[in-house]
């Protein structure tokens, strides 16, 4: 479980907080122009990333209140947190940190690794 | 005179001495068959003296503080204590299930998959003798009546290990300002240094510390085993308190930094008939007979492939113990240690090894034959020799299990055959043998270098430097030698690699010829490393093993994964005080204790209690709901119904925020009035409704259901600060604020007019739909003209402190009007009658309000809504989508389950699902059985016949409209 900064209240255990998923997705202003696909992308599609990804994330044991974070996914580790409607920032040098030696796609439970033939 | 302890041991009484673990005292007993086996029963001793223990675990104690599978070795003997061998029947010494010893070629490794396998039916006839012979101890039947609890810390370092590191470490950080805590899994600090034999315990440093105590910014946890370490240094520790009422403790710590120093298990080596009581680990037998003063053998025999286990050879040698042969398996050493041995005229069996071993229940004999040059193969005949007790050594494995939890990354050091931290991940150090620095004066050396930078980063100051020049007795120029080569059939040995599953050499090899090749299946497919000591002793033999025989390097095969908990932590602690009236929160309304006087049952609905019914005399489900749905029909039924969610919603946007929120309009609604409404998903599906009430301009209170106020509330909020910033609109829960006083029934207004006779109650004044705030006695209500019933009925909005005041001057006054109290059983029928749905009844999510037949509340003006888009997608704008309508059974006594499939026909198999049912009851004021359902295409269907075809019967429906009483609301407004 790790900690997170809330910018209204200060570090608390993640077991306070609530993640509302990938940040940055605005709810369109004209629905009734848009297709059905275009729609169901708005709706549905989220990205699934291994490393640096924007989420949205609520205090909700808390304050209530919501905020971005920039999570990297594969290590939790927390790179910055920032307010609603401000822009994602731009992170760099946190290129996919593999602590146990995984892979850039798949489960990360590969402390194992057999050679192919 | 040291204390004697007593205890019992399968019901047979012995006595031990103060500081004995219950292993060393039954060995000083002379009892070597701890326990059988799990799968060929074969008996077994300790082979260890510490949590890596796979072989003595026992059940402790009896009935229900009884706990299955404790380690022999970690249990502190007590007056008293009662322990029980496990996995034998009858008895230990004489145990039916053995036979699978002899049947052994018949259940090899995958047997219990292959009997899921092949033959197919067969499964049947296995299952229940596999399922008979699963699983080690038997948990306990009755409530565990000790407590346990839950400790959270916070600290600048944490320590983890009292060896010779670890307690340096704390020395060395002892005179700064940080918060530290040392944490020690045995009763007695010091590691290794205990097992050494009084003449090499005179060490300047250890003498100080020694003296290491709690102090100020010192605190040192005994018992205790850090079992979890998780993300940002947070970890979790069980402690064993054993004392009445306080059993174990869970210590929930963060820690800025963590200085792991944990230890090394000492390895096993895998030879035919292994696993006889009387056979080792070397360095533990020499914790038995220096710490324990327990002469654990009579002529002992020591093979090794290290120079660490000269060191027992010499302590036992000492302690006038006739050490009959050393067999290493290296072509020679010149460490100190062996040059002693030579000294005393002990004799050493170069480039040799163990082959077999004999004796039952325990050794008698060892067979000893020379090895080639490669460790490969024997040369010449094995020599035997009789002894009682046989001490190896397979060299040391850091314990990284921590380590590894914290996903540092491991390297492969060849020298030593040992997986070592190379990569941190999270804010910590690993020291002495955990990181596989061995010897005591580097130990020091390191801990030194890695304190001082660790401390700097503090900003503080290291304590004096400590030098010992020491014996070096670990590792040096070990021969690893994974399978110890046979005289025998490699099909017919014997050779156990994880002791606690039995699982065997040749196991690891059939599955390696069965196609296995990761180390993680072949783990899964032969269970080695899978049993309660989760492999601390046996992991890095089969991984030894595989790579042997598949000619693999073990740097390439990498290790299982190191997973929480490192030692068993009981369901006990981990629930803590969060039991029974603690698991949950409960929450319950100002009027509960009244409920509770009047006899109700009570129901749960999210957190709240809510009474269900009140049974009168002797009344049973059905006959007490019938009497409270007729009582208001027919006089005044009141409901508590204060667990209904209020949001009290302020500010100059908020008619555009319900705009948004709700399906229809609220631009128009007037002050004083209410409307009900209907919250959807952006997916256009049903989430939430109720009645919302606009009290003046600008200020509304929403009801929502008493399930969805909180994630209404949470989405709502979402909205505003997220979407709609810049709406003024202020949200604030006000549930537990108001109480509500729901008043139902004919007589309804004449009960409102006694309770307050100052306001003017007629339809006129207050029609259907619409509020009031009405103060009586100082205090002002919200009254609602609302109904979830279909009767005339008031919602009474009390501010909570005087809700049962006004609950109680109900009853008083409505005497005459025979006012009942009904529960949410006869709520749910009321409703029923009427064709209300229930959000999360009559919905599951996938729900629109077209489906519902709601098309009247959905607004066709407004340009969007949350959720408008949604419904003419072209799934939702099908004419075949499940839809709300009501069911009639055939035969009116007939109640249907809810649940229960409907469909069209019965006469050909497989039959087609058209619908559900989401409500059944009975109606007594149609005297007769009624039901919601959600039928596909059923708004065309009406009158139309469906089946339900239940397990004994099939029964006949018909579909009707919903609303099964007073469809022209003469009684709603009456």
């Amino acid at each position: 479980m790790f900690l997170i900064k809330c910018p209204y209240c200060g570090e608390r255990e993640q077991s306070e907080f609530s993640c509302g998923g990938e940040a940055h997705i605005v709810r369109p202003k004209n629905p009734p122009d848009l297709t059905d696909d275009e729609w169901a992308d708005y709706l549905f599609m989220r990205k699934n990333i291994k490393g640096v990804q924007f989420e949205r994330w609520n205090h909700s044991n808390g304050c209530r209140r919501w905020f971005n974070i920039a999570r990297n996914t594969a290590t939790d580790e927390i790179l910055k947190i920032y307010n609603m409607g401000e822009r994602p920032p731009k992170i760099e040098g946190n290129d996919l940190k593999t602590p146990s030696g995984e892979p850039e796609i798949g489960s990360g439970n590969i402390s194992t690794s057999f050679k192919k033939e | 005179m040291t204390k004697k302890i007593y205890f019992t041991f399968d019901g047979k009484k012995y006595s031990g001495i103060e500081g004995d673990t219950l292993a060393s005292a039954l060995i000083r007993n002379g009892v070597f068959v701890i326990g059988r086996s799990f799968k060929y029963h074969r008996p077994r001793g300790v082979i260890s003296a510490g949590c890596e223990e796979p072989n003595g675990i026992v059940q402790l104690e009896t009935g229900n503080i009884t706990e299955p599978n404790v380690r022999a070795t970690e249990i502190e003997l007590y007056e008293g204590l009662k322990a029980f061998s496990q996995n034998n029947w009858p008895n230990v010494n004489f145990d039916i299930g053995s036979i699978n010893d002899l049947l052994s070629r018949f259940i090899p490794a995958g047997f219990y998959y292959k009997t899921f396998m092949w033959p197919k039916k067969f499964w049947e006839k296995y299952e229940f003798f596999i399922r008979k012979a699963a699983g080690l101890g038997k948990s306990p039947t009755a409530d565990d009546p000790d407590k346990y609890e839950h400790f959270h810390y916070h600290c600048d370092l944490l320590i983890i290990g009292g060896g010779a590191s670890g307690l340096y470490a704390a020395k060395l950080a002892k005179n700064s300002n940080l918060k530290i805590l040392l944490i020690e899994q045995n009763s007695q600090l010091g590691g290794e240094h205990l097992s050494k034999q009084n003449s090499d315990k005179d060490s300047p440093l250890f003498k100080k510390l020694e003296k290491l105590n709690n102090s100020s910014n010192l605190k040192i946890l005994k018992n205790t085993t850090v079992f979890a370490y998780m993300h940002s240094n947070y970890l979790l520790a069980s402690q064993k308190i054993n004392k009445k009422n306080l059993r174990q403790v869970i210590w929930k710590i963060r820690a800025k930094k963590v200085v792991l120093a944990t230890g090394s298990i000492e390895r096993f080596l895998t030879f035919n008939n292994n696993d006889r009581p009387g056979i080792i680990l070397a360095n533990s037998a020499r914790k038995y007979i220096n710490y324990y003063s327990n002469k654990i053998g009579k002529e002992i025999v020591i093979f090794t492939n290290n120079d660490s286990a000269y060191k027992t050879a010499l302590d036992f040698h000492l302690k006038n113990v006739i050490v009959k042969a050393i067999v290493d398996v290296r072509k020679g050493s010149d460490g100190d240690l062996v040059k002693k041995a030579k000294e005393l005229g002990i004799k050493i069996f170069f480039n040799s090894a163990i082959i077999n071993t004999e004796g039952r229940k325990r050794i008698n004999k060892v067979f000893i034959s020379k090895l080639d040059g490669n460790f490969k193969k024997l040369i010449g005949n094995p020599e035997k020799i009789l002894c009682d007790l046989l001490c190896v050594s397979g060299g040391w494995t850091p314990n990284v299990n921590l380590f590894s939890q914290s996903r540092g990354k491991l390297v492969y050091r060849e020298s030593d055959a040992t997986f070592i931290p190379n990569k941190s991940f999270q804010e910590e150090i690993s020291i002495g043998s955990c990181n596989g620095t061995f010897n005591l004066d580097e130990i020091l050396e390191e801990t030194y270098d890695k304190m001082k930078k660790l401390l700097d980063g503090f900003g503080e100051k290291i304590d004096e430097k400590y030098k010992e020049n020491t014996e070096k007795i670990f590792q040096d120029k070990m021969q690893h030698i994974w399978i110890v080569p046979t005289n025998k059939n490699f099909s017919k040995t014997k050779m156990f690699v994880d002791f606690q599953n039995d699982v065997t050499a040749k196991d690891i090899k059939l599955a390696l010829q069965e196609g296995y090749k990761s180390i993680e299946h072949i783990k899964r497919y032969t269970t080695t490393g899978m049993a309660t000591d989760q492999g601390k002793i046996s992991n890095i033999n089969a991984q030894g093993i595989i790579s042997d025989l598949s000619g693999v390097p073990i740097n390439e095969l990498g290790t299982t994964t190191f997973r929480l908990p490192y030692t068993p932590v009981s369901f006990g602690a981990m629930a803590g005080r969060n039991i029974k009236e603690f698991f949950d929160v409960e929450r319950t309304t100002p009027m509960h204790q009244w409920h509770i006087n009047h006899g109700a049952k009570f129901e749960d609905v999210g957190q709240w209690k809510r009474a269900w019914y009140y049974p009168k005399d002797n009344e049973d489900m059905s006959q007490a709901v019938n009497r409270e749905v007729a009582a208001t029909r027919r006089g005044i039924g009141i409901l508590d119904a204060s667990t209904l969610g209020k949001i009290d919603i302020k500010g100059k946007d908020s008619s555009e925020f319900l705009n948004r929120v709700y399906t229809n309009s609220w631009s128009k609604l007037a002050v004083e009035k209410c409307r009900y409404g209907l919250m959807l998903g952006d997916d256009g599906m049903v989430i939430d409704d109720g009645v919302t009430t606009r009290i003046s301009e600008n200020h509304y209170i929403m009801t929502t259901t008493t399930g969805g106020a909180a994630s209404v509330m949470s989405k709502l909020e979402d909205w505003l600060q997220t979407e709609w910033p810049d709406l003024k609109v202020y949200l604030t829960s006000v549930t537990e604020q108001f109480a509500t006083i729901s008043l139902n029934g004919p007589f309804a207004n004449d009960l409102m007019k006694k309770l307050y006779p100052n306001f003017d109650f007629s339809k006129e004044n207050f029609p259907h739909m619409s509020f009031k705030a009405v103060e009586s006695d100082g205090i002002v209500c919200r009254i609602m003209r609302i109904s979830f019933t279909g009767e005339m009925c008031y919602e009474i909005n009390v501010p909570s402190s005087y809700a049962k005041d006004l609950w109680e001057k109900c009853f008083k006054l409505g005497k005459e009007y025979n006012i009942t109290p009904y529960g949410t059983e006869a709520m749910h029928v009321l409703r029923a009658e009427k064709g209300f749905i229930i959000v999360g009844q009559e919905t599951d999510g996938s729900v629109t309000p077209i489906d519902l037949d709601m098309n009247w509340i959905v607004s066709k003006n407004k340009y969007d809504f949350i959720g408008k888009r949604a419904l003419s997608r072209s799934d939702t704008i099908k004419e075949d989508r499940k839809q709300l309508v009501g069911i009639l059974t055939k035969d009116p006594n007939e109640i249907l389950e809810e649940g229960a499939q409907l469909v069209e026909s019965i006469s050909a198999l497989p039959m087609t699902m058209v619908g559900h049912i989401t409500s059944s009851y009975y109606s007594p004021n149609l005297g007769r059985s009624i039901a919601l359902a959600l039928v596909r295409g059923g708004l065309k269907k009406k009158g139309g016949k469906l089946f339900a075809p239940m397990p004994k019967k099939t029964i006949e429906v018909k579909i009707t409209d919903p609303v099964f009483i007073d469809p022209s609301n003469n009684r709603l407004t009456a």
